[in-house]
């Protein structure tokens, strides 16, 4: 069946890759899709994966958002986190769904992000995150401001035990993610065209009363800005990790 | 032409949110916190410190005056002092750009921070902004960058960190510089993921709703204490009695704090950060947490 690509509006035929041959748009993967892209068949072994949001503040409807969203996407909320093989090499995954709830950063992303960290940490195994997130979940108030902290607290930890971690940026990463892990990679990979930004555009433009210029907080963007190190195009990311992961290994220092 | 009309914007704002409540509801404490007049960072400074030396910049881009550093002497202590700085009055305002720093304010904060690290100074933080400002070349300029890697230091950072929210406590540009071994409130800031305002168009639908999102969003001193977001509440008196009391919280912690081994100073504020959230089904995270502090240089 023709998808119907939103960007130019043609009916196109799609491949594993779900990139549009007519005008190179990045369509979103599943969790699925995407493991089948990046990890080596059959290496995947989730973590966490009945972890559930509750209702911290206690607001009312977000019960039934949750349920609705879970519904709606087949997942329990935001990110998918586990163990993984990259051309056989060992790596930690988490990769972040647009599809539950706008890939909002709440307790259970924040702790799933931060878990998949520390064991990173523990195992000396890189860790890899993927993006998709329009930033802090507000109906978690405070508690998700806080996972901005938490996640960022783990990176110091990656960092003081000198264990790599890789961020690929995918459609759309903005807000609380943007402004806490997504931008503390050794390597931060971009897929191209994604939006990446700290505020959104239309409350940019809302203060400064103007419209946005053309590409304005694009991947190519962020790449000119000094904030990516690389644009690199979904059907190799497998092998541009592998890459990284293999050139962040350490050797241990010779004594003596 | 843009910065004046949003000038004149937020001076409308400030117009119709200034004037005295004496109510405590959430929404009362909303508007008590943006009030015009409320003391500011610089007055808290000044009136806790003995003598104070501003220190600007970033040395990378600029000077943002919207967050202000320096080194007091503190009954005999040096201590860095960093904070949001809204202005007094409108002139200073439109100076201060209302409080809302850029990325060179979170650079500025992040640089005296390891300055006061490397020199075995405490650091303080006044939290009091409605976030970061959300413009053109502070996206370009990575805001988010210069935010998330102050989270990032500041979780680590091996000198006492304590930080008091005075007034707004809005979002990530507050939590740029919250970062730390305590955190206190005054009696009617509010520190919040989002502001009421923004809480009700995007998911009440509805802009006029912001004293209702106020309440539900439970953003206020007792909330957030009932929360342990905060170690504690500061009561709100005269200017003067304020600042003593948060005088005496900075004497009284710092006589703690500065006699505790850095590596459990900073193990125990990981610990503390590791620990906030609510889910179910999560597993046991303090084994793990230790263990990864075994494989560390400096906290193991």
């Amino acid at each position: 069946m023709p998808d119907l690509c939103p960007h130019c509006q043609k009916e196109v035929a799609l491949d594993a890759y779900r990139i549009c041959p007519a005008c190179n748009h990045y369509f979103p993967l599943t969790i699925a899709q995407r493991l089948e892209l990046i990890v080596d068949a059959g290496s995947f072994v989730e973590m966490s994966a009945e972890m559930r949001s509750r209702n911290p503040i206690s607001l009312a409807g977000y019960e039934d958002k949750l349920k609705e969203n879970e519904k709606k996407s087949s997942l329990n909320d935001a990110v998918t986190i586990g163990s993984c093989t990259i051309e056989g090499d060992n790596a930690i995954i988490a990769i972040m769904s647009f599809a539950f709830m706008g890939g909002s950063m709440g307790s259970v992303v924040g702790e799933k992000i931060t878990q998949a960290m520390i064991e990173g940490a523990l195992r000396g195994w890189p860790v890899i995150i993927f993006t998709a997130s329009g930033g802090a979940r507000m109906q978690e108030g405070i508690f998700s401001l806080m996972q901005m902290a938490k996640t960022a607290s783990a990176a110091a930890l990656l960092e003081e035990t000198k264990t790599p971690l890789f961020l690929v940026l995918t459609n759309p990463t903005t807000g609380g993610v943007t402004a806490s892990f997504a931008m503390l990679g050794d390597v931060i990979l971009a897929e191209p065209g994604a939006i990446i930004g700290f505020a959104g555009p239309r409350v940019i433009e809302g203060t400064i009363r103007e419209k946005l210029p053309e590409g304005f907080q694009r991947s190519e963007f962020q790449q000119s800005k000094g904030f990516v190190d690389a644009l690199v195009s979904r059907d190799k990311l497998k092998q541009t990790l592998s890459f990284l992961i293999k050139t962040h290994t350490r050797k241990e220092a010779a004594h003596g | 032409m843009a910065d004046l009309k949003q000038s004149l914007d937020t001076i409308e704002t400030v117009v119709k949110t200034s004037y005295t409540c004496e109510g405590t509801s959430s929404w009362d404490c909303v508007l008590r916190s943006r009030q015009q007049g409320r003391p500011g960072a610089k007055t808290f400074i000044d009136l806790i410190c003995d003598s104070f030396m501003e220190l600007h910049g970033d040395r990378l881009y600029g000077d943002d005056p919207a967050m202000i550093g320096g080194i007091g002497m503190v009954g005999g202590r040096a201590i860095t002092f960093i904070g949001n700085r809204k202005g007094a009055n409108f002139k200073e305002n439109v100076l201060c750009n209302y409080g809302m720093s850029n990325p060179e304010g979170y650079r500025k904060a992040l640089r005296l921070a390891k300055q006061a690290e490397k020199f075995g100074r405490p650091v303080v933080c006044f939290i009091d902004t409605p976030g970061a400002y959300p413009g053109l070349g502070a996206e370009e300029r990575g805001i988010g960058q210069a935010i998330a890697e102050n989270l990032k230091v500041f979780s680590t950072l091996k000198t006492p960190v304590l930080c008091f929210i005075i007034g707004e406590g809005g979002s990530g540009g507050a939590l740029g510089i919250g970062v730390g071994d305590k955190l206190y409130m005054l009696e009617h800031a509010v520190y919040s993921v989002i502001t009421p305002e923004g809480f009700a168009s995007i998911l009440l639908r509805d802009p006029s709703k912001a004293k209702e999102a106020a309440e539900a969003m439970k953003m206020t001193s007792h909330h957030l204490k009932e929360f342990s977001v905060i170690h504690d509440i500061i009561p709100e008196r005269s200017t003067e009695q304020t600042a003593q009391a948060i005088k005496e919280t900075i004497i009284r912690d710092l006589d703690v704090l500065c006699n505790k081994p850095l590596d459990n100073l900073v193990r125990y504020r990981l610990k503390k950060i590791r620990g906030i959230g609510e889910v179910s089904g999560g597993k046991e995270w303090w084994q793990p947490l230790l263990e990864v502090f075994t494989k560390t240089e400096s906290l193991r």
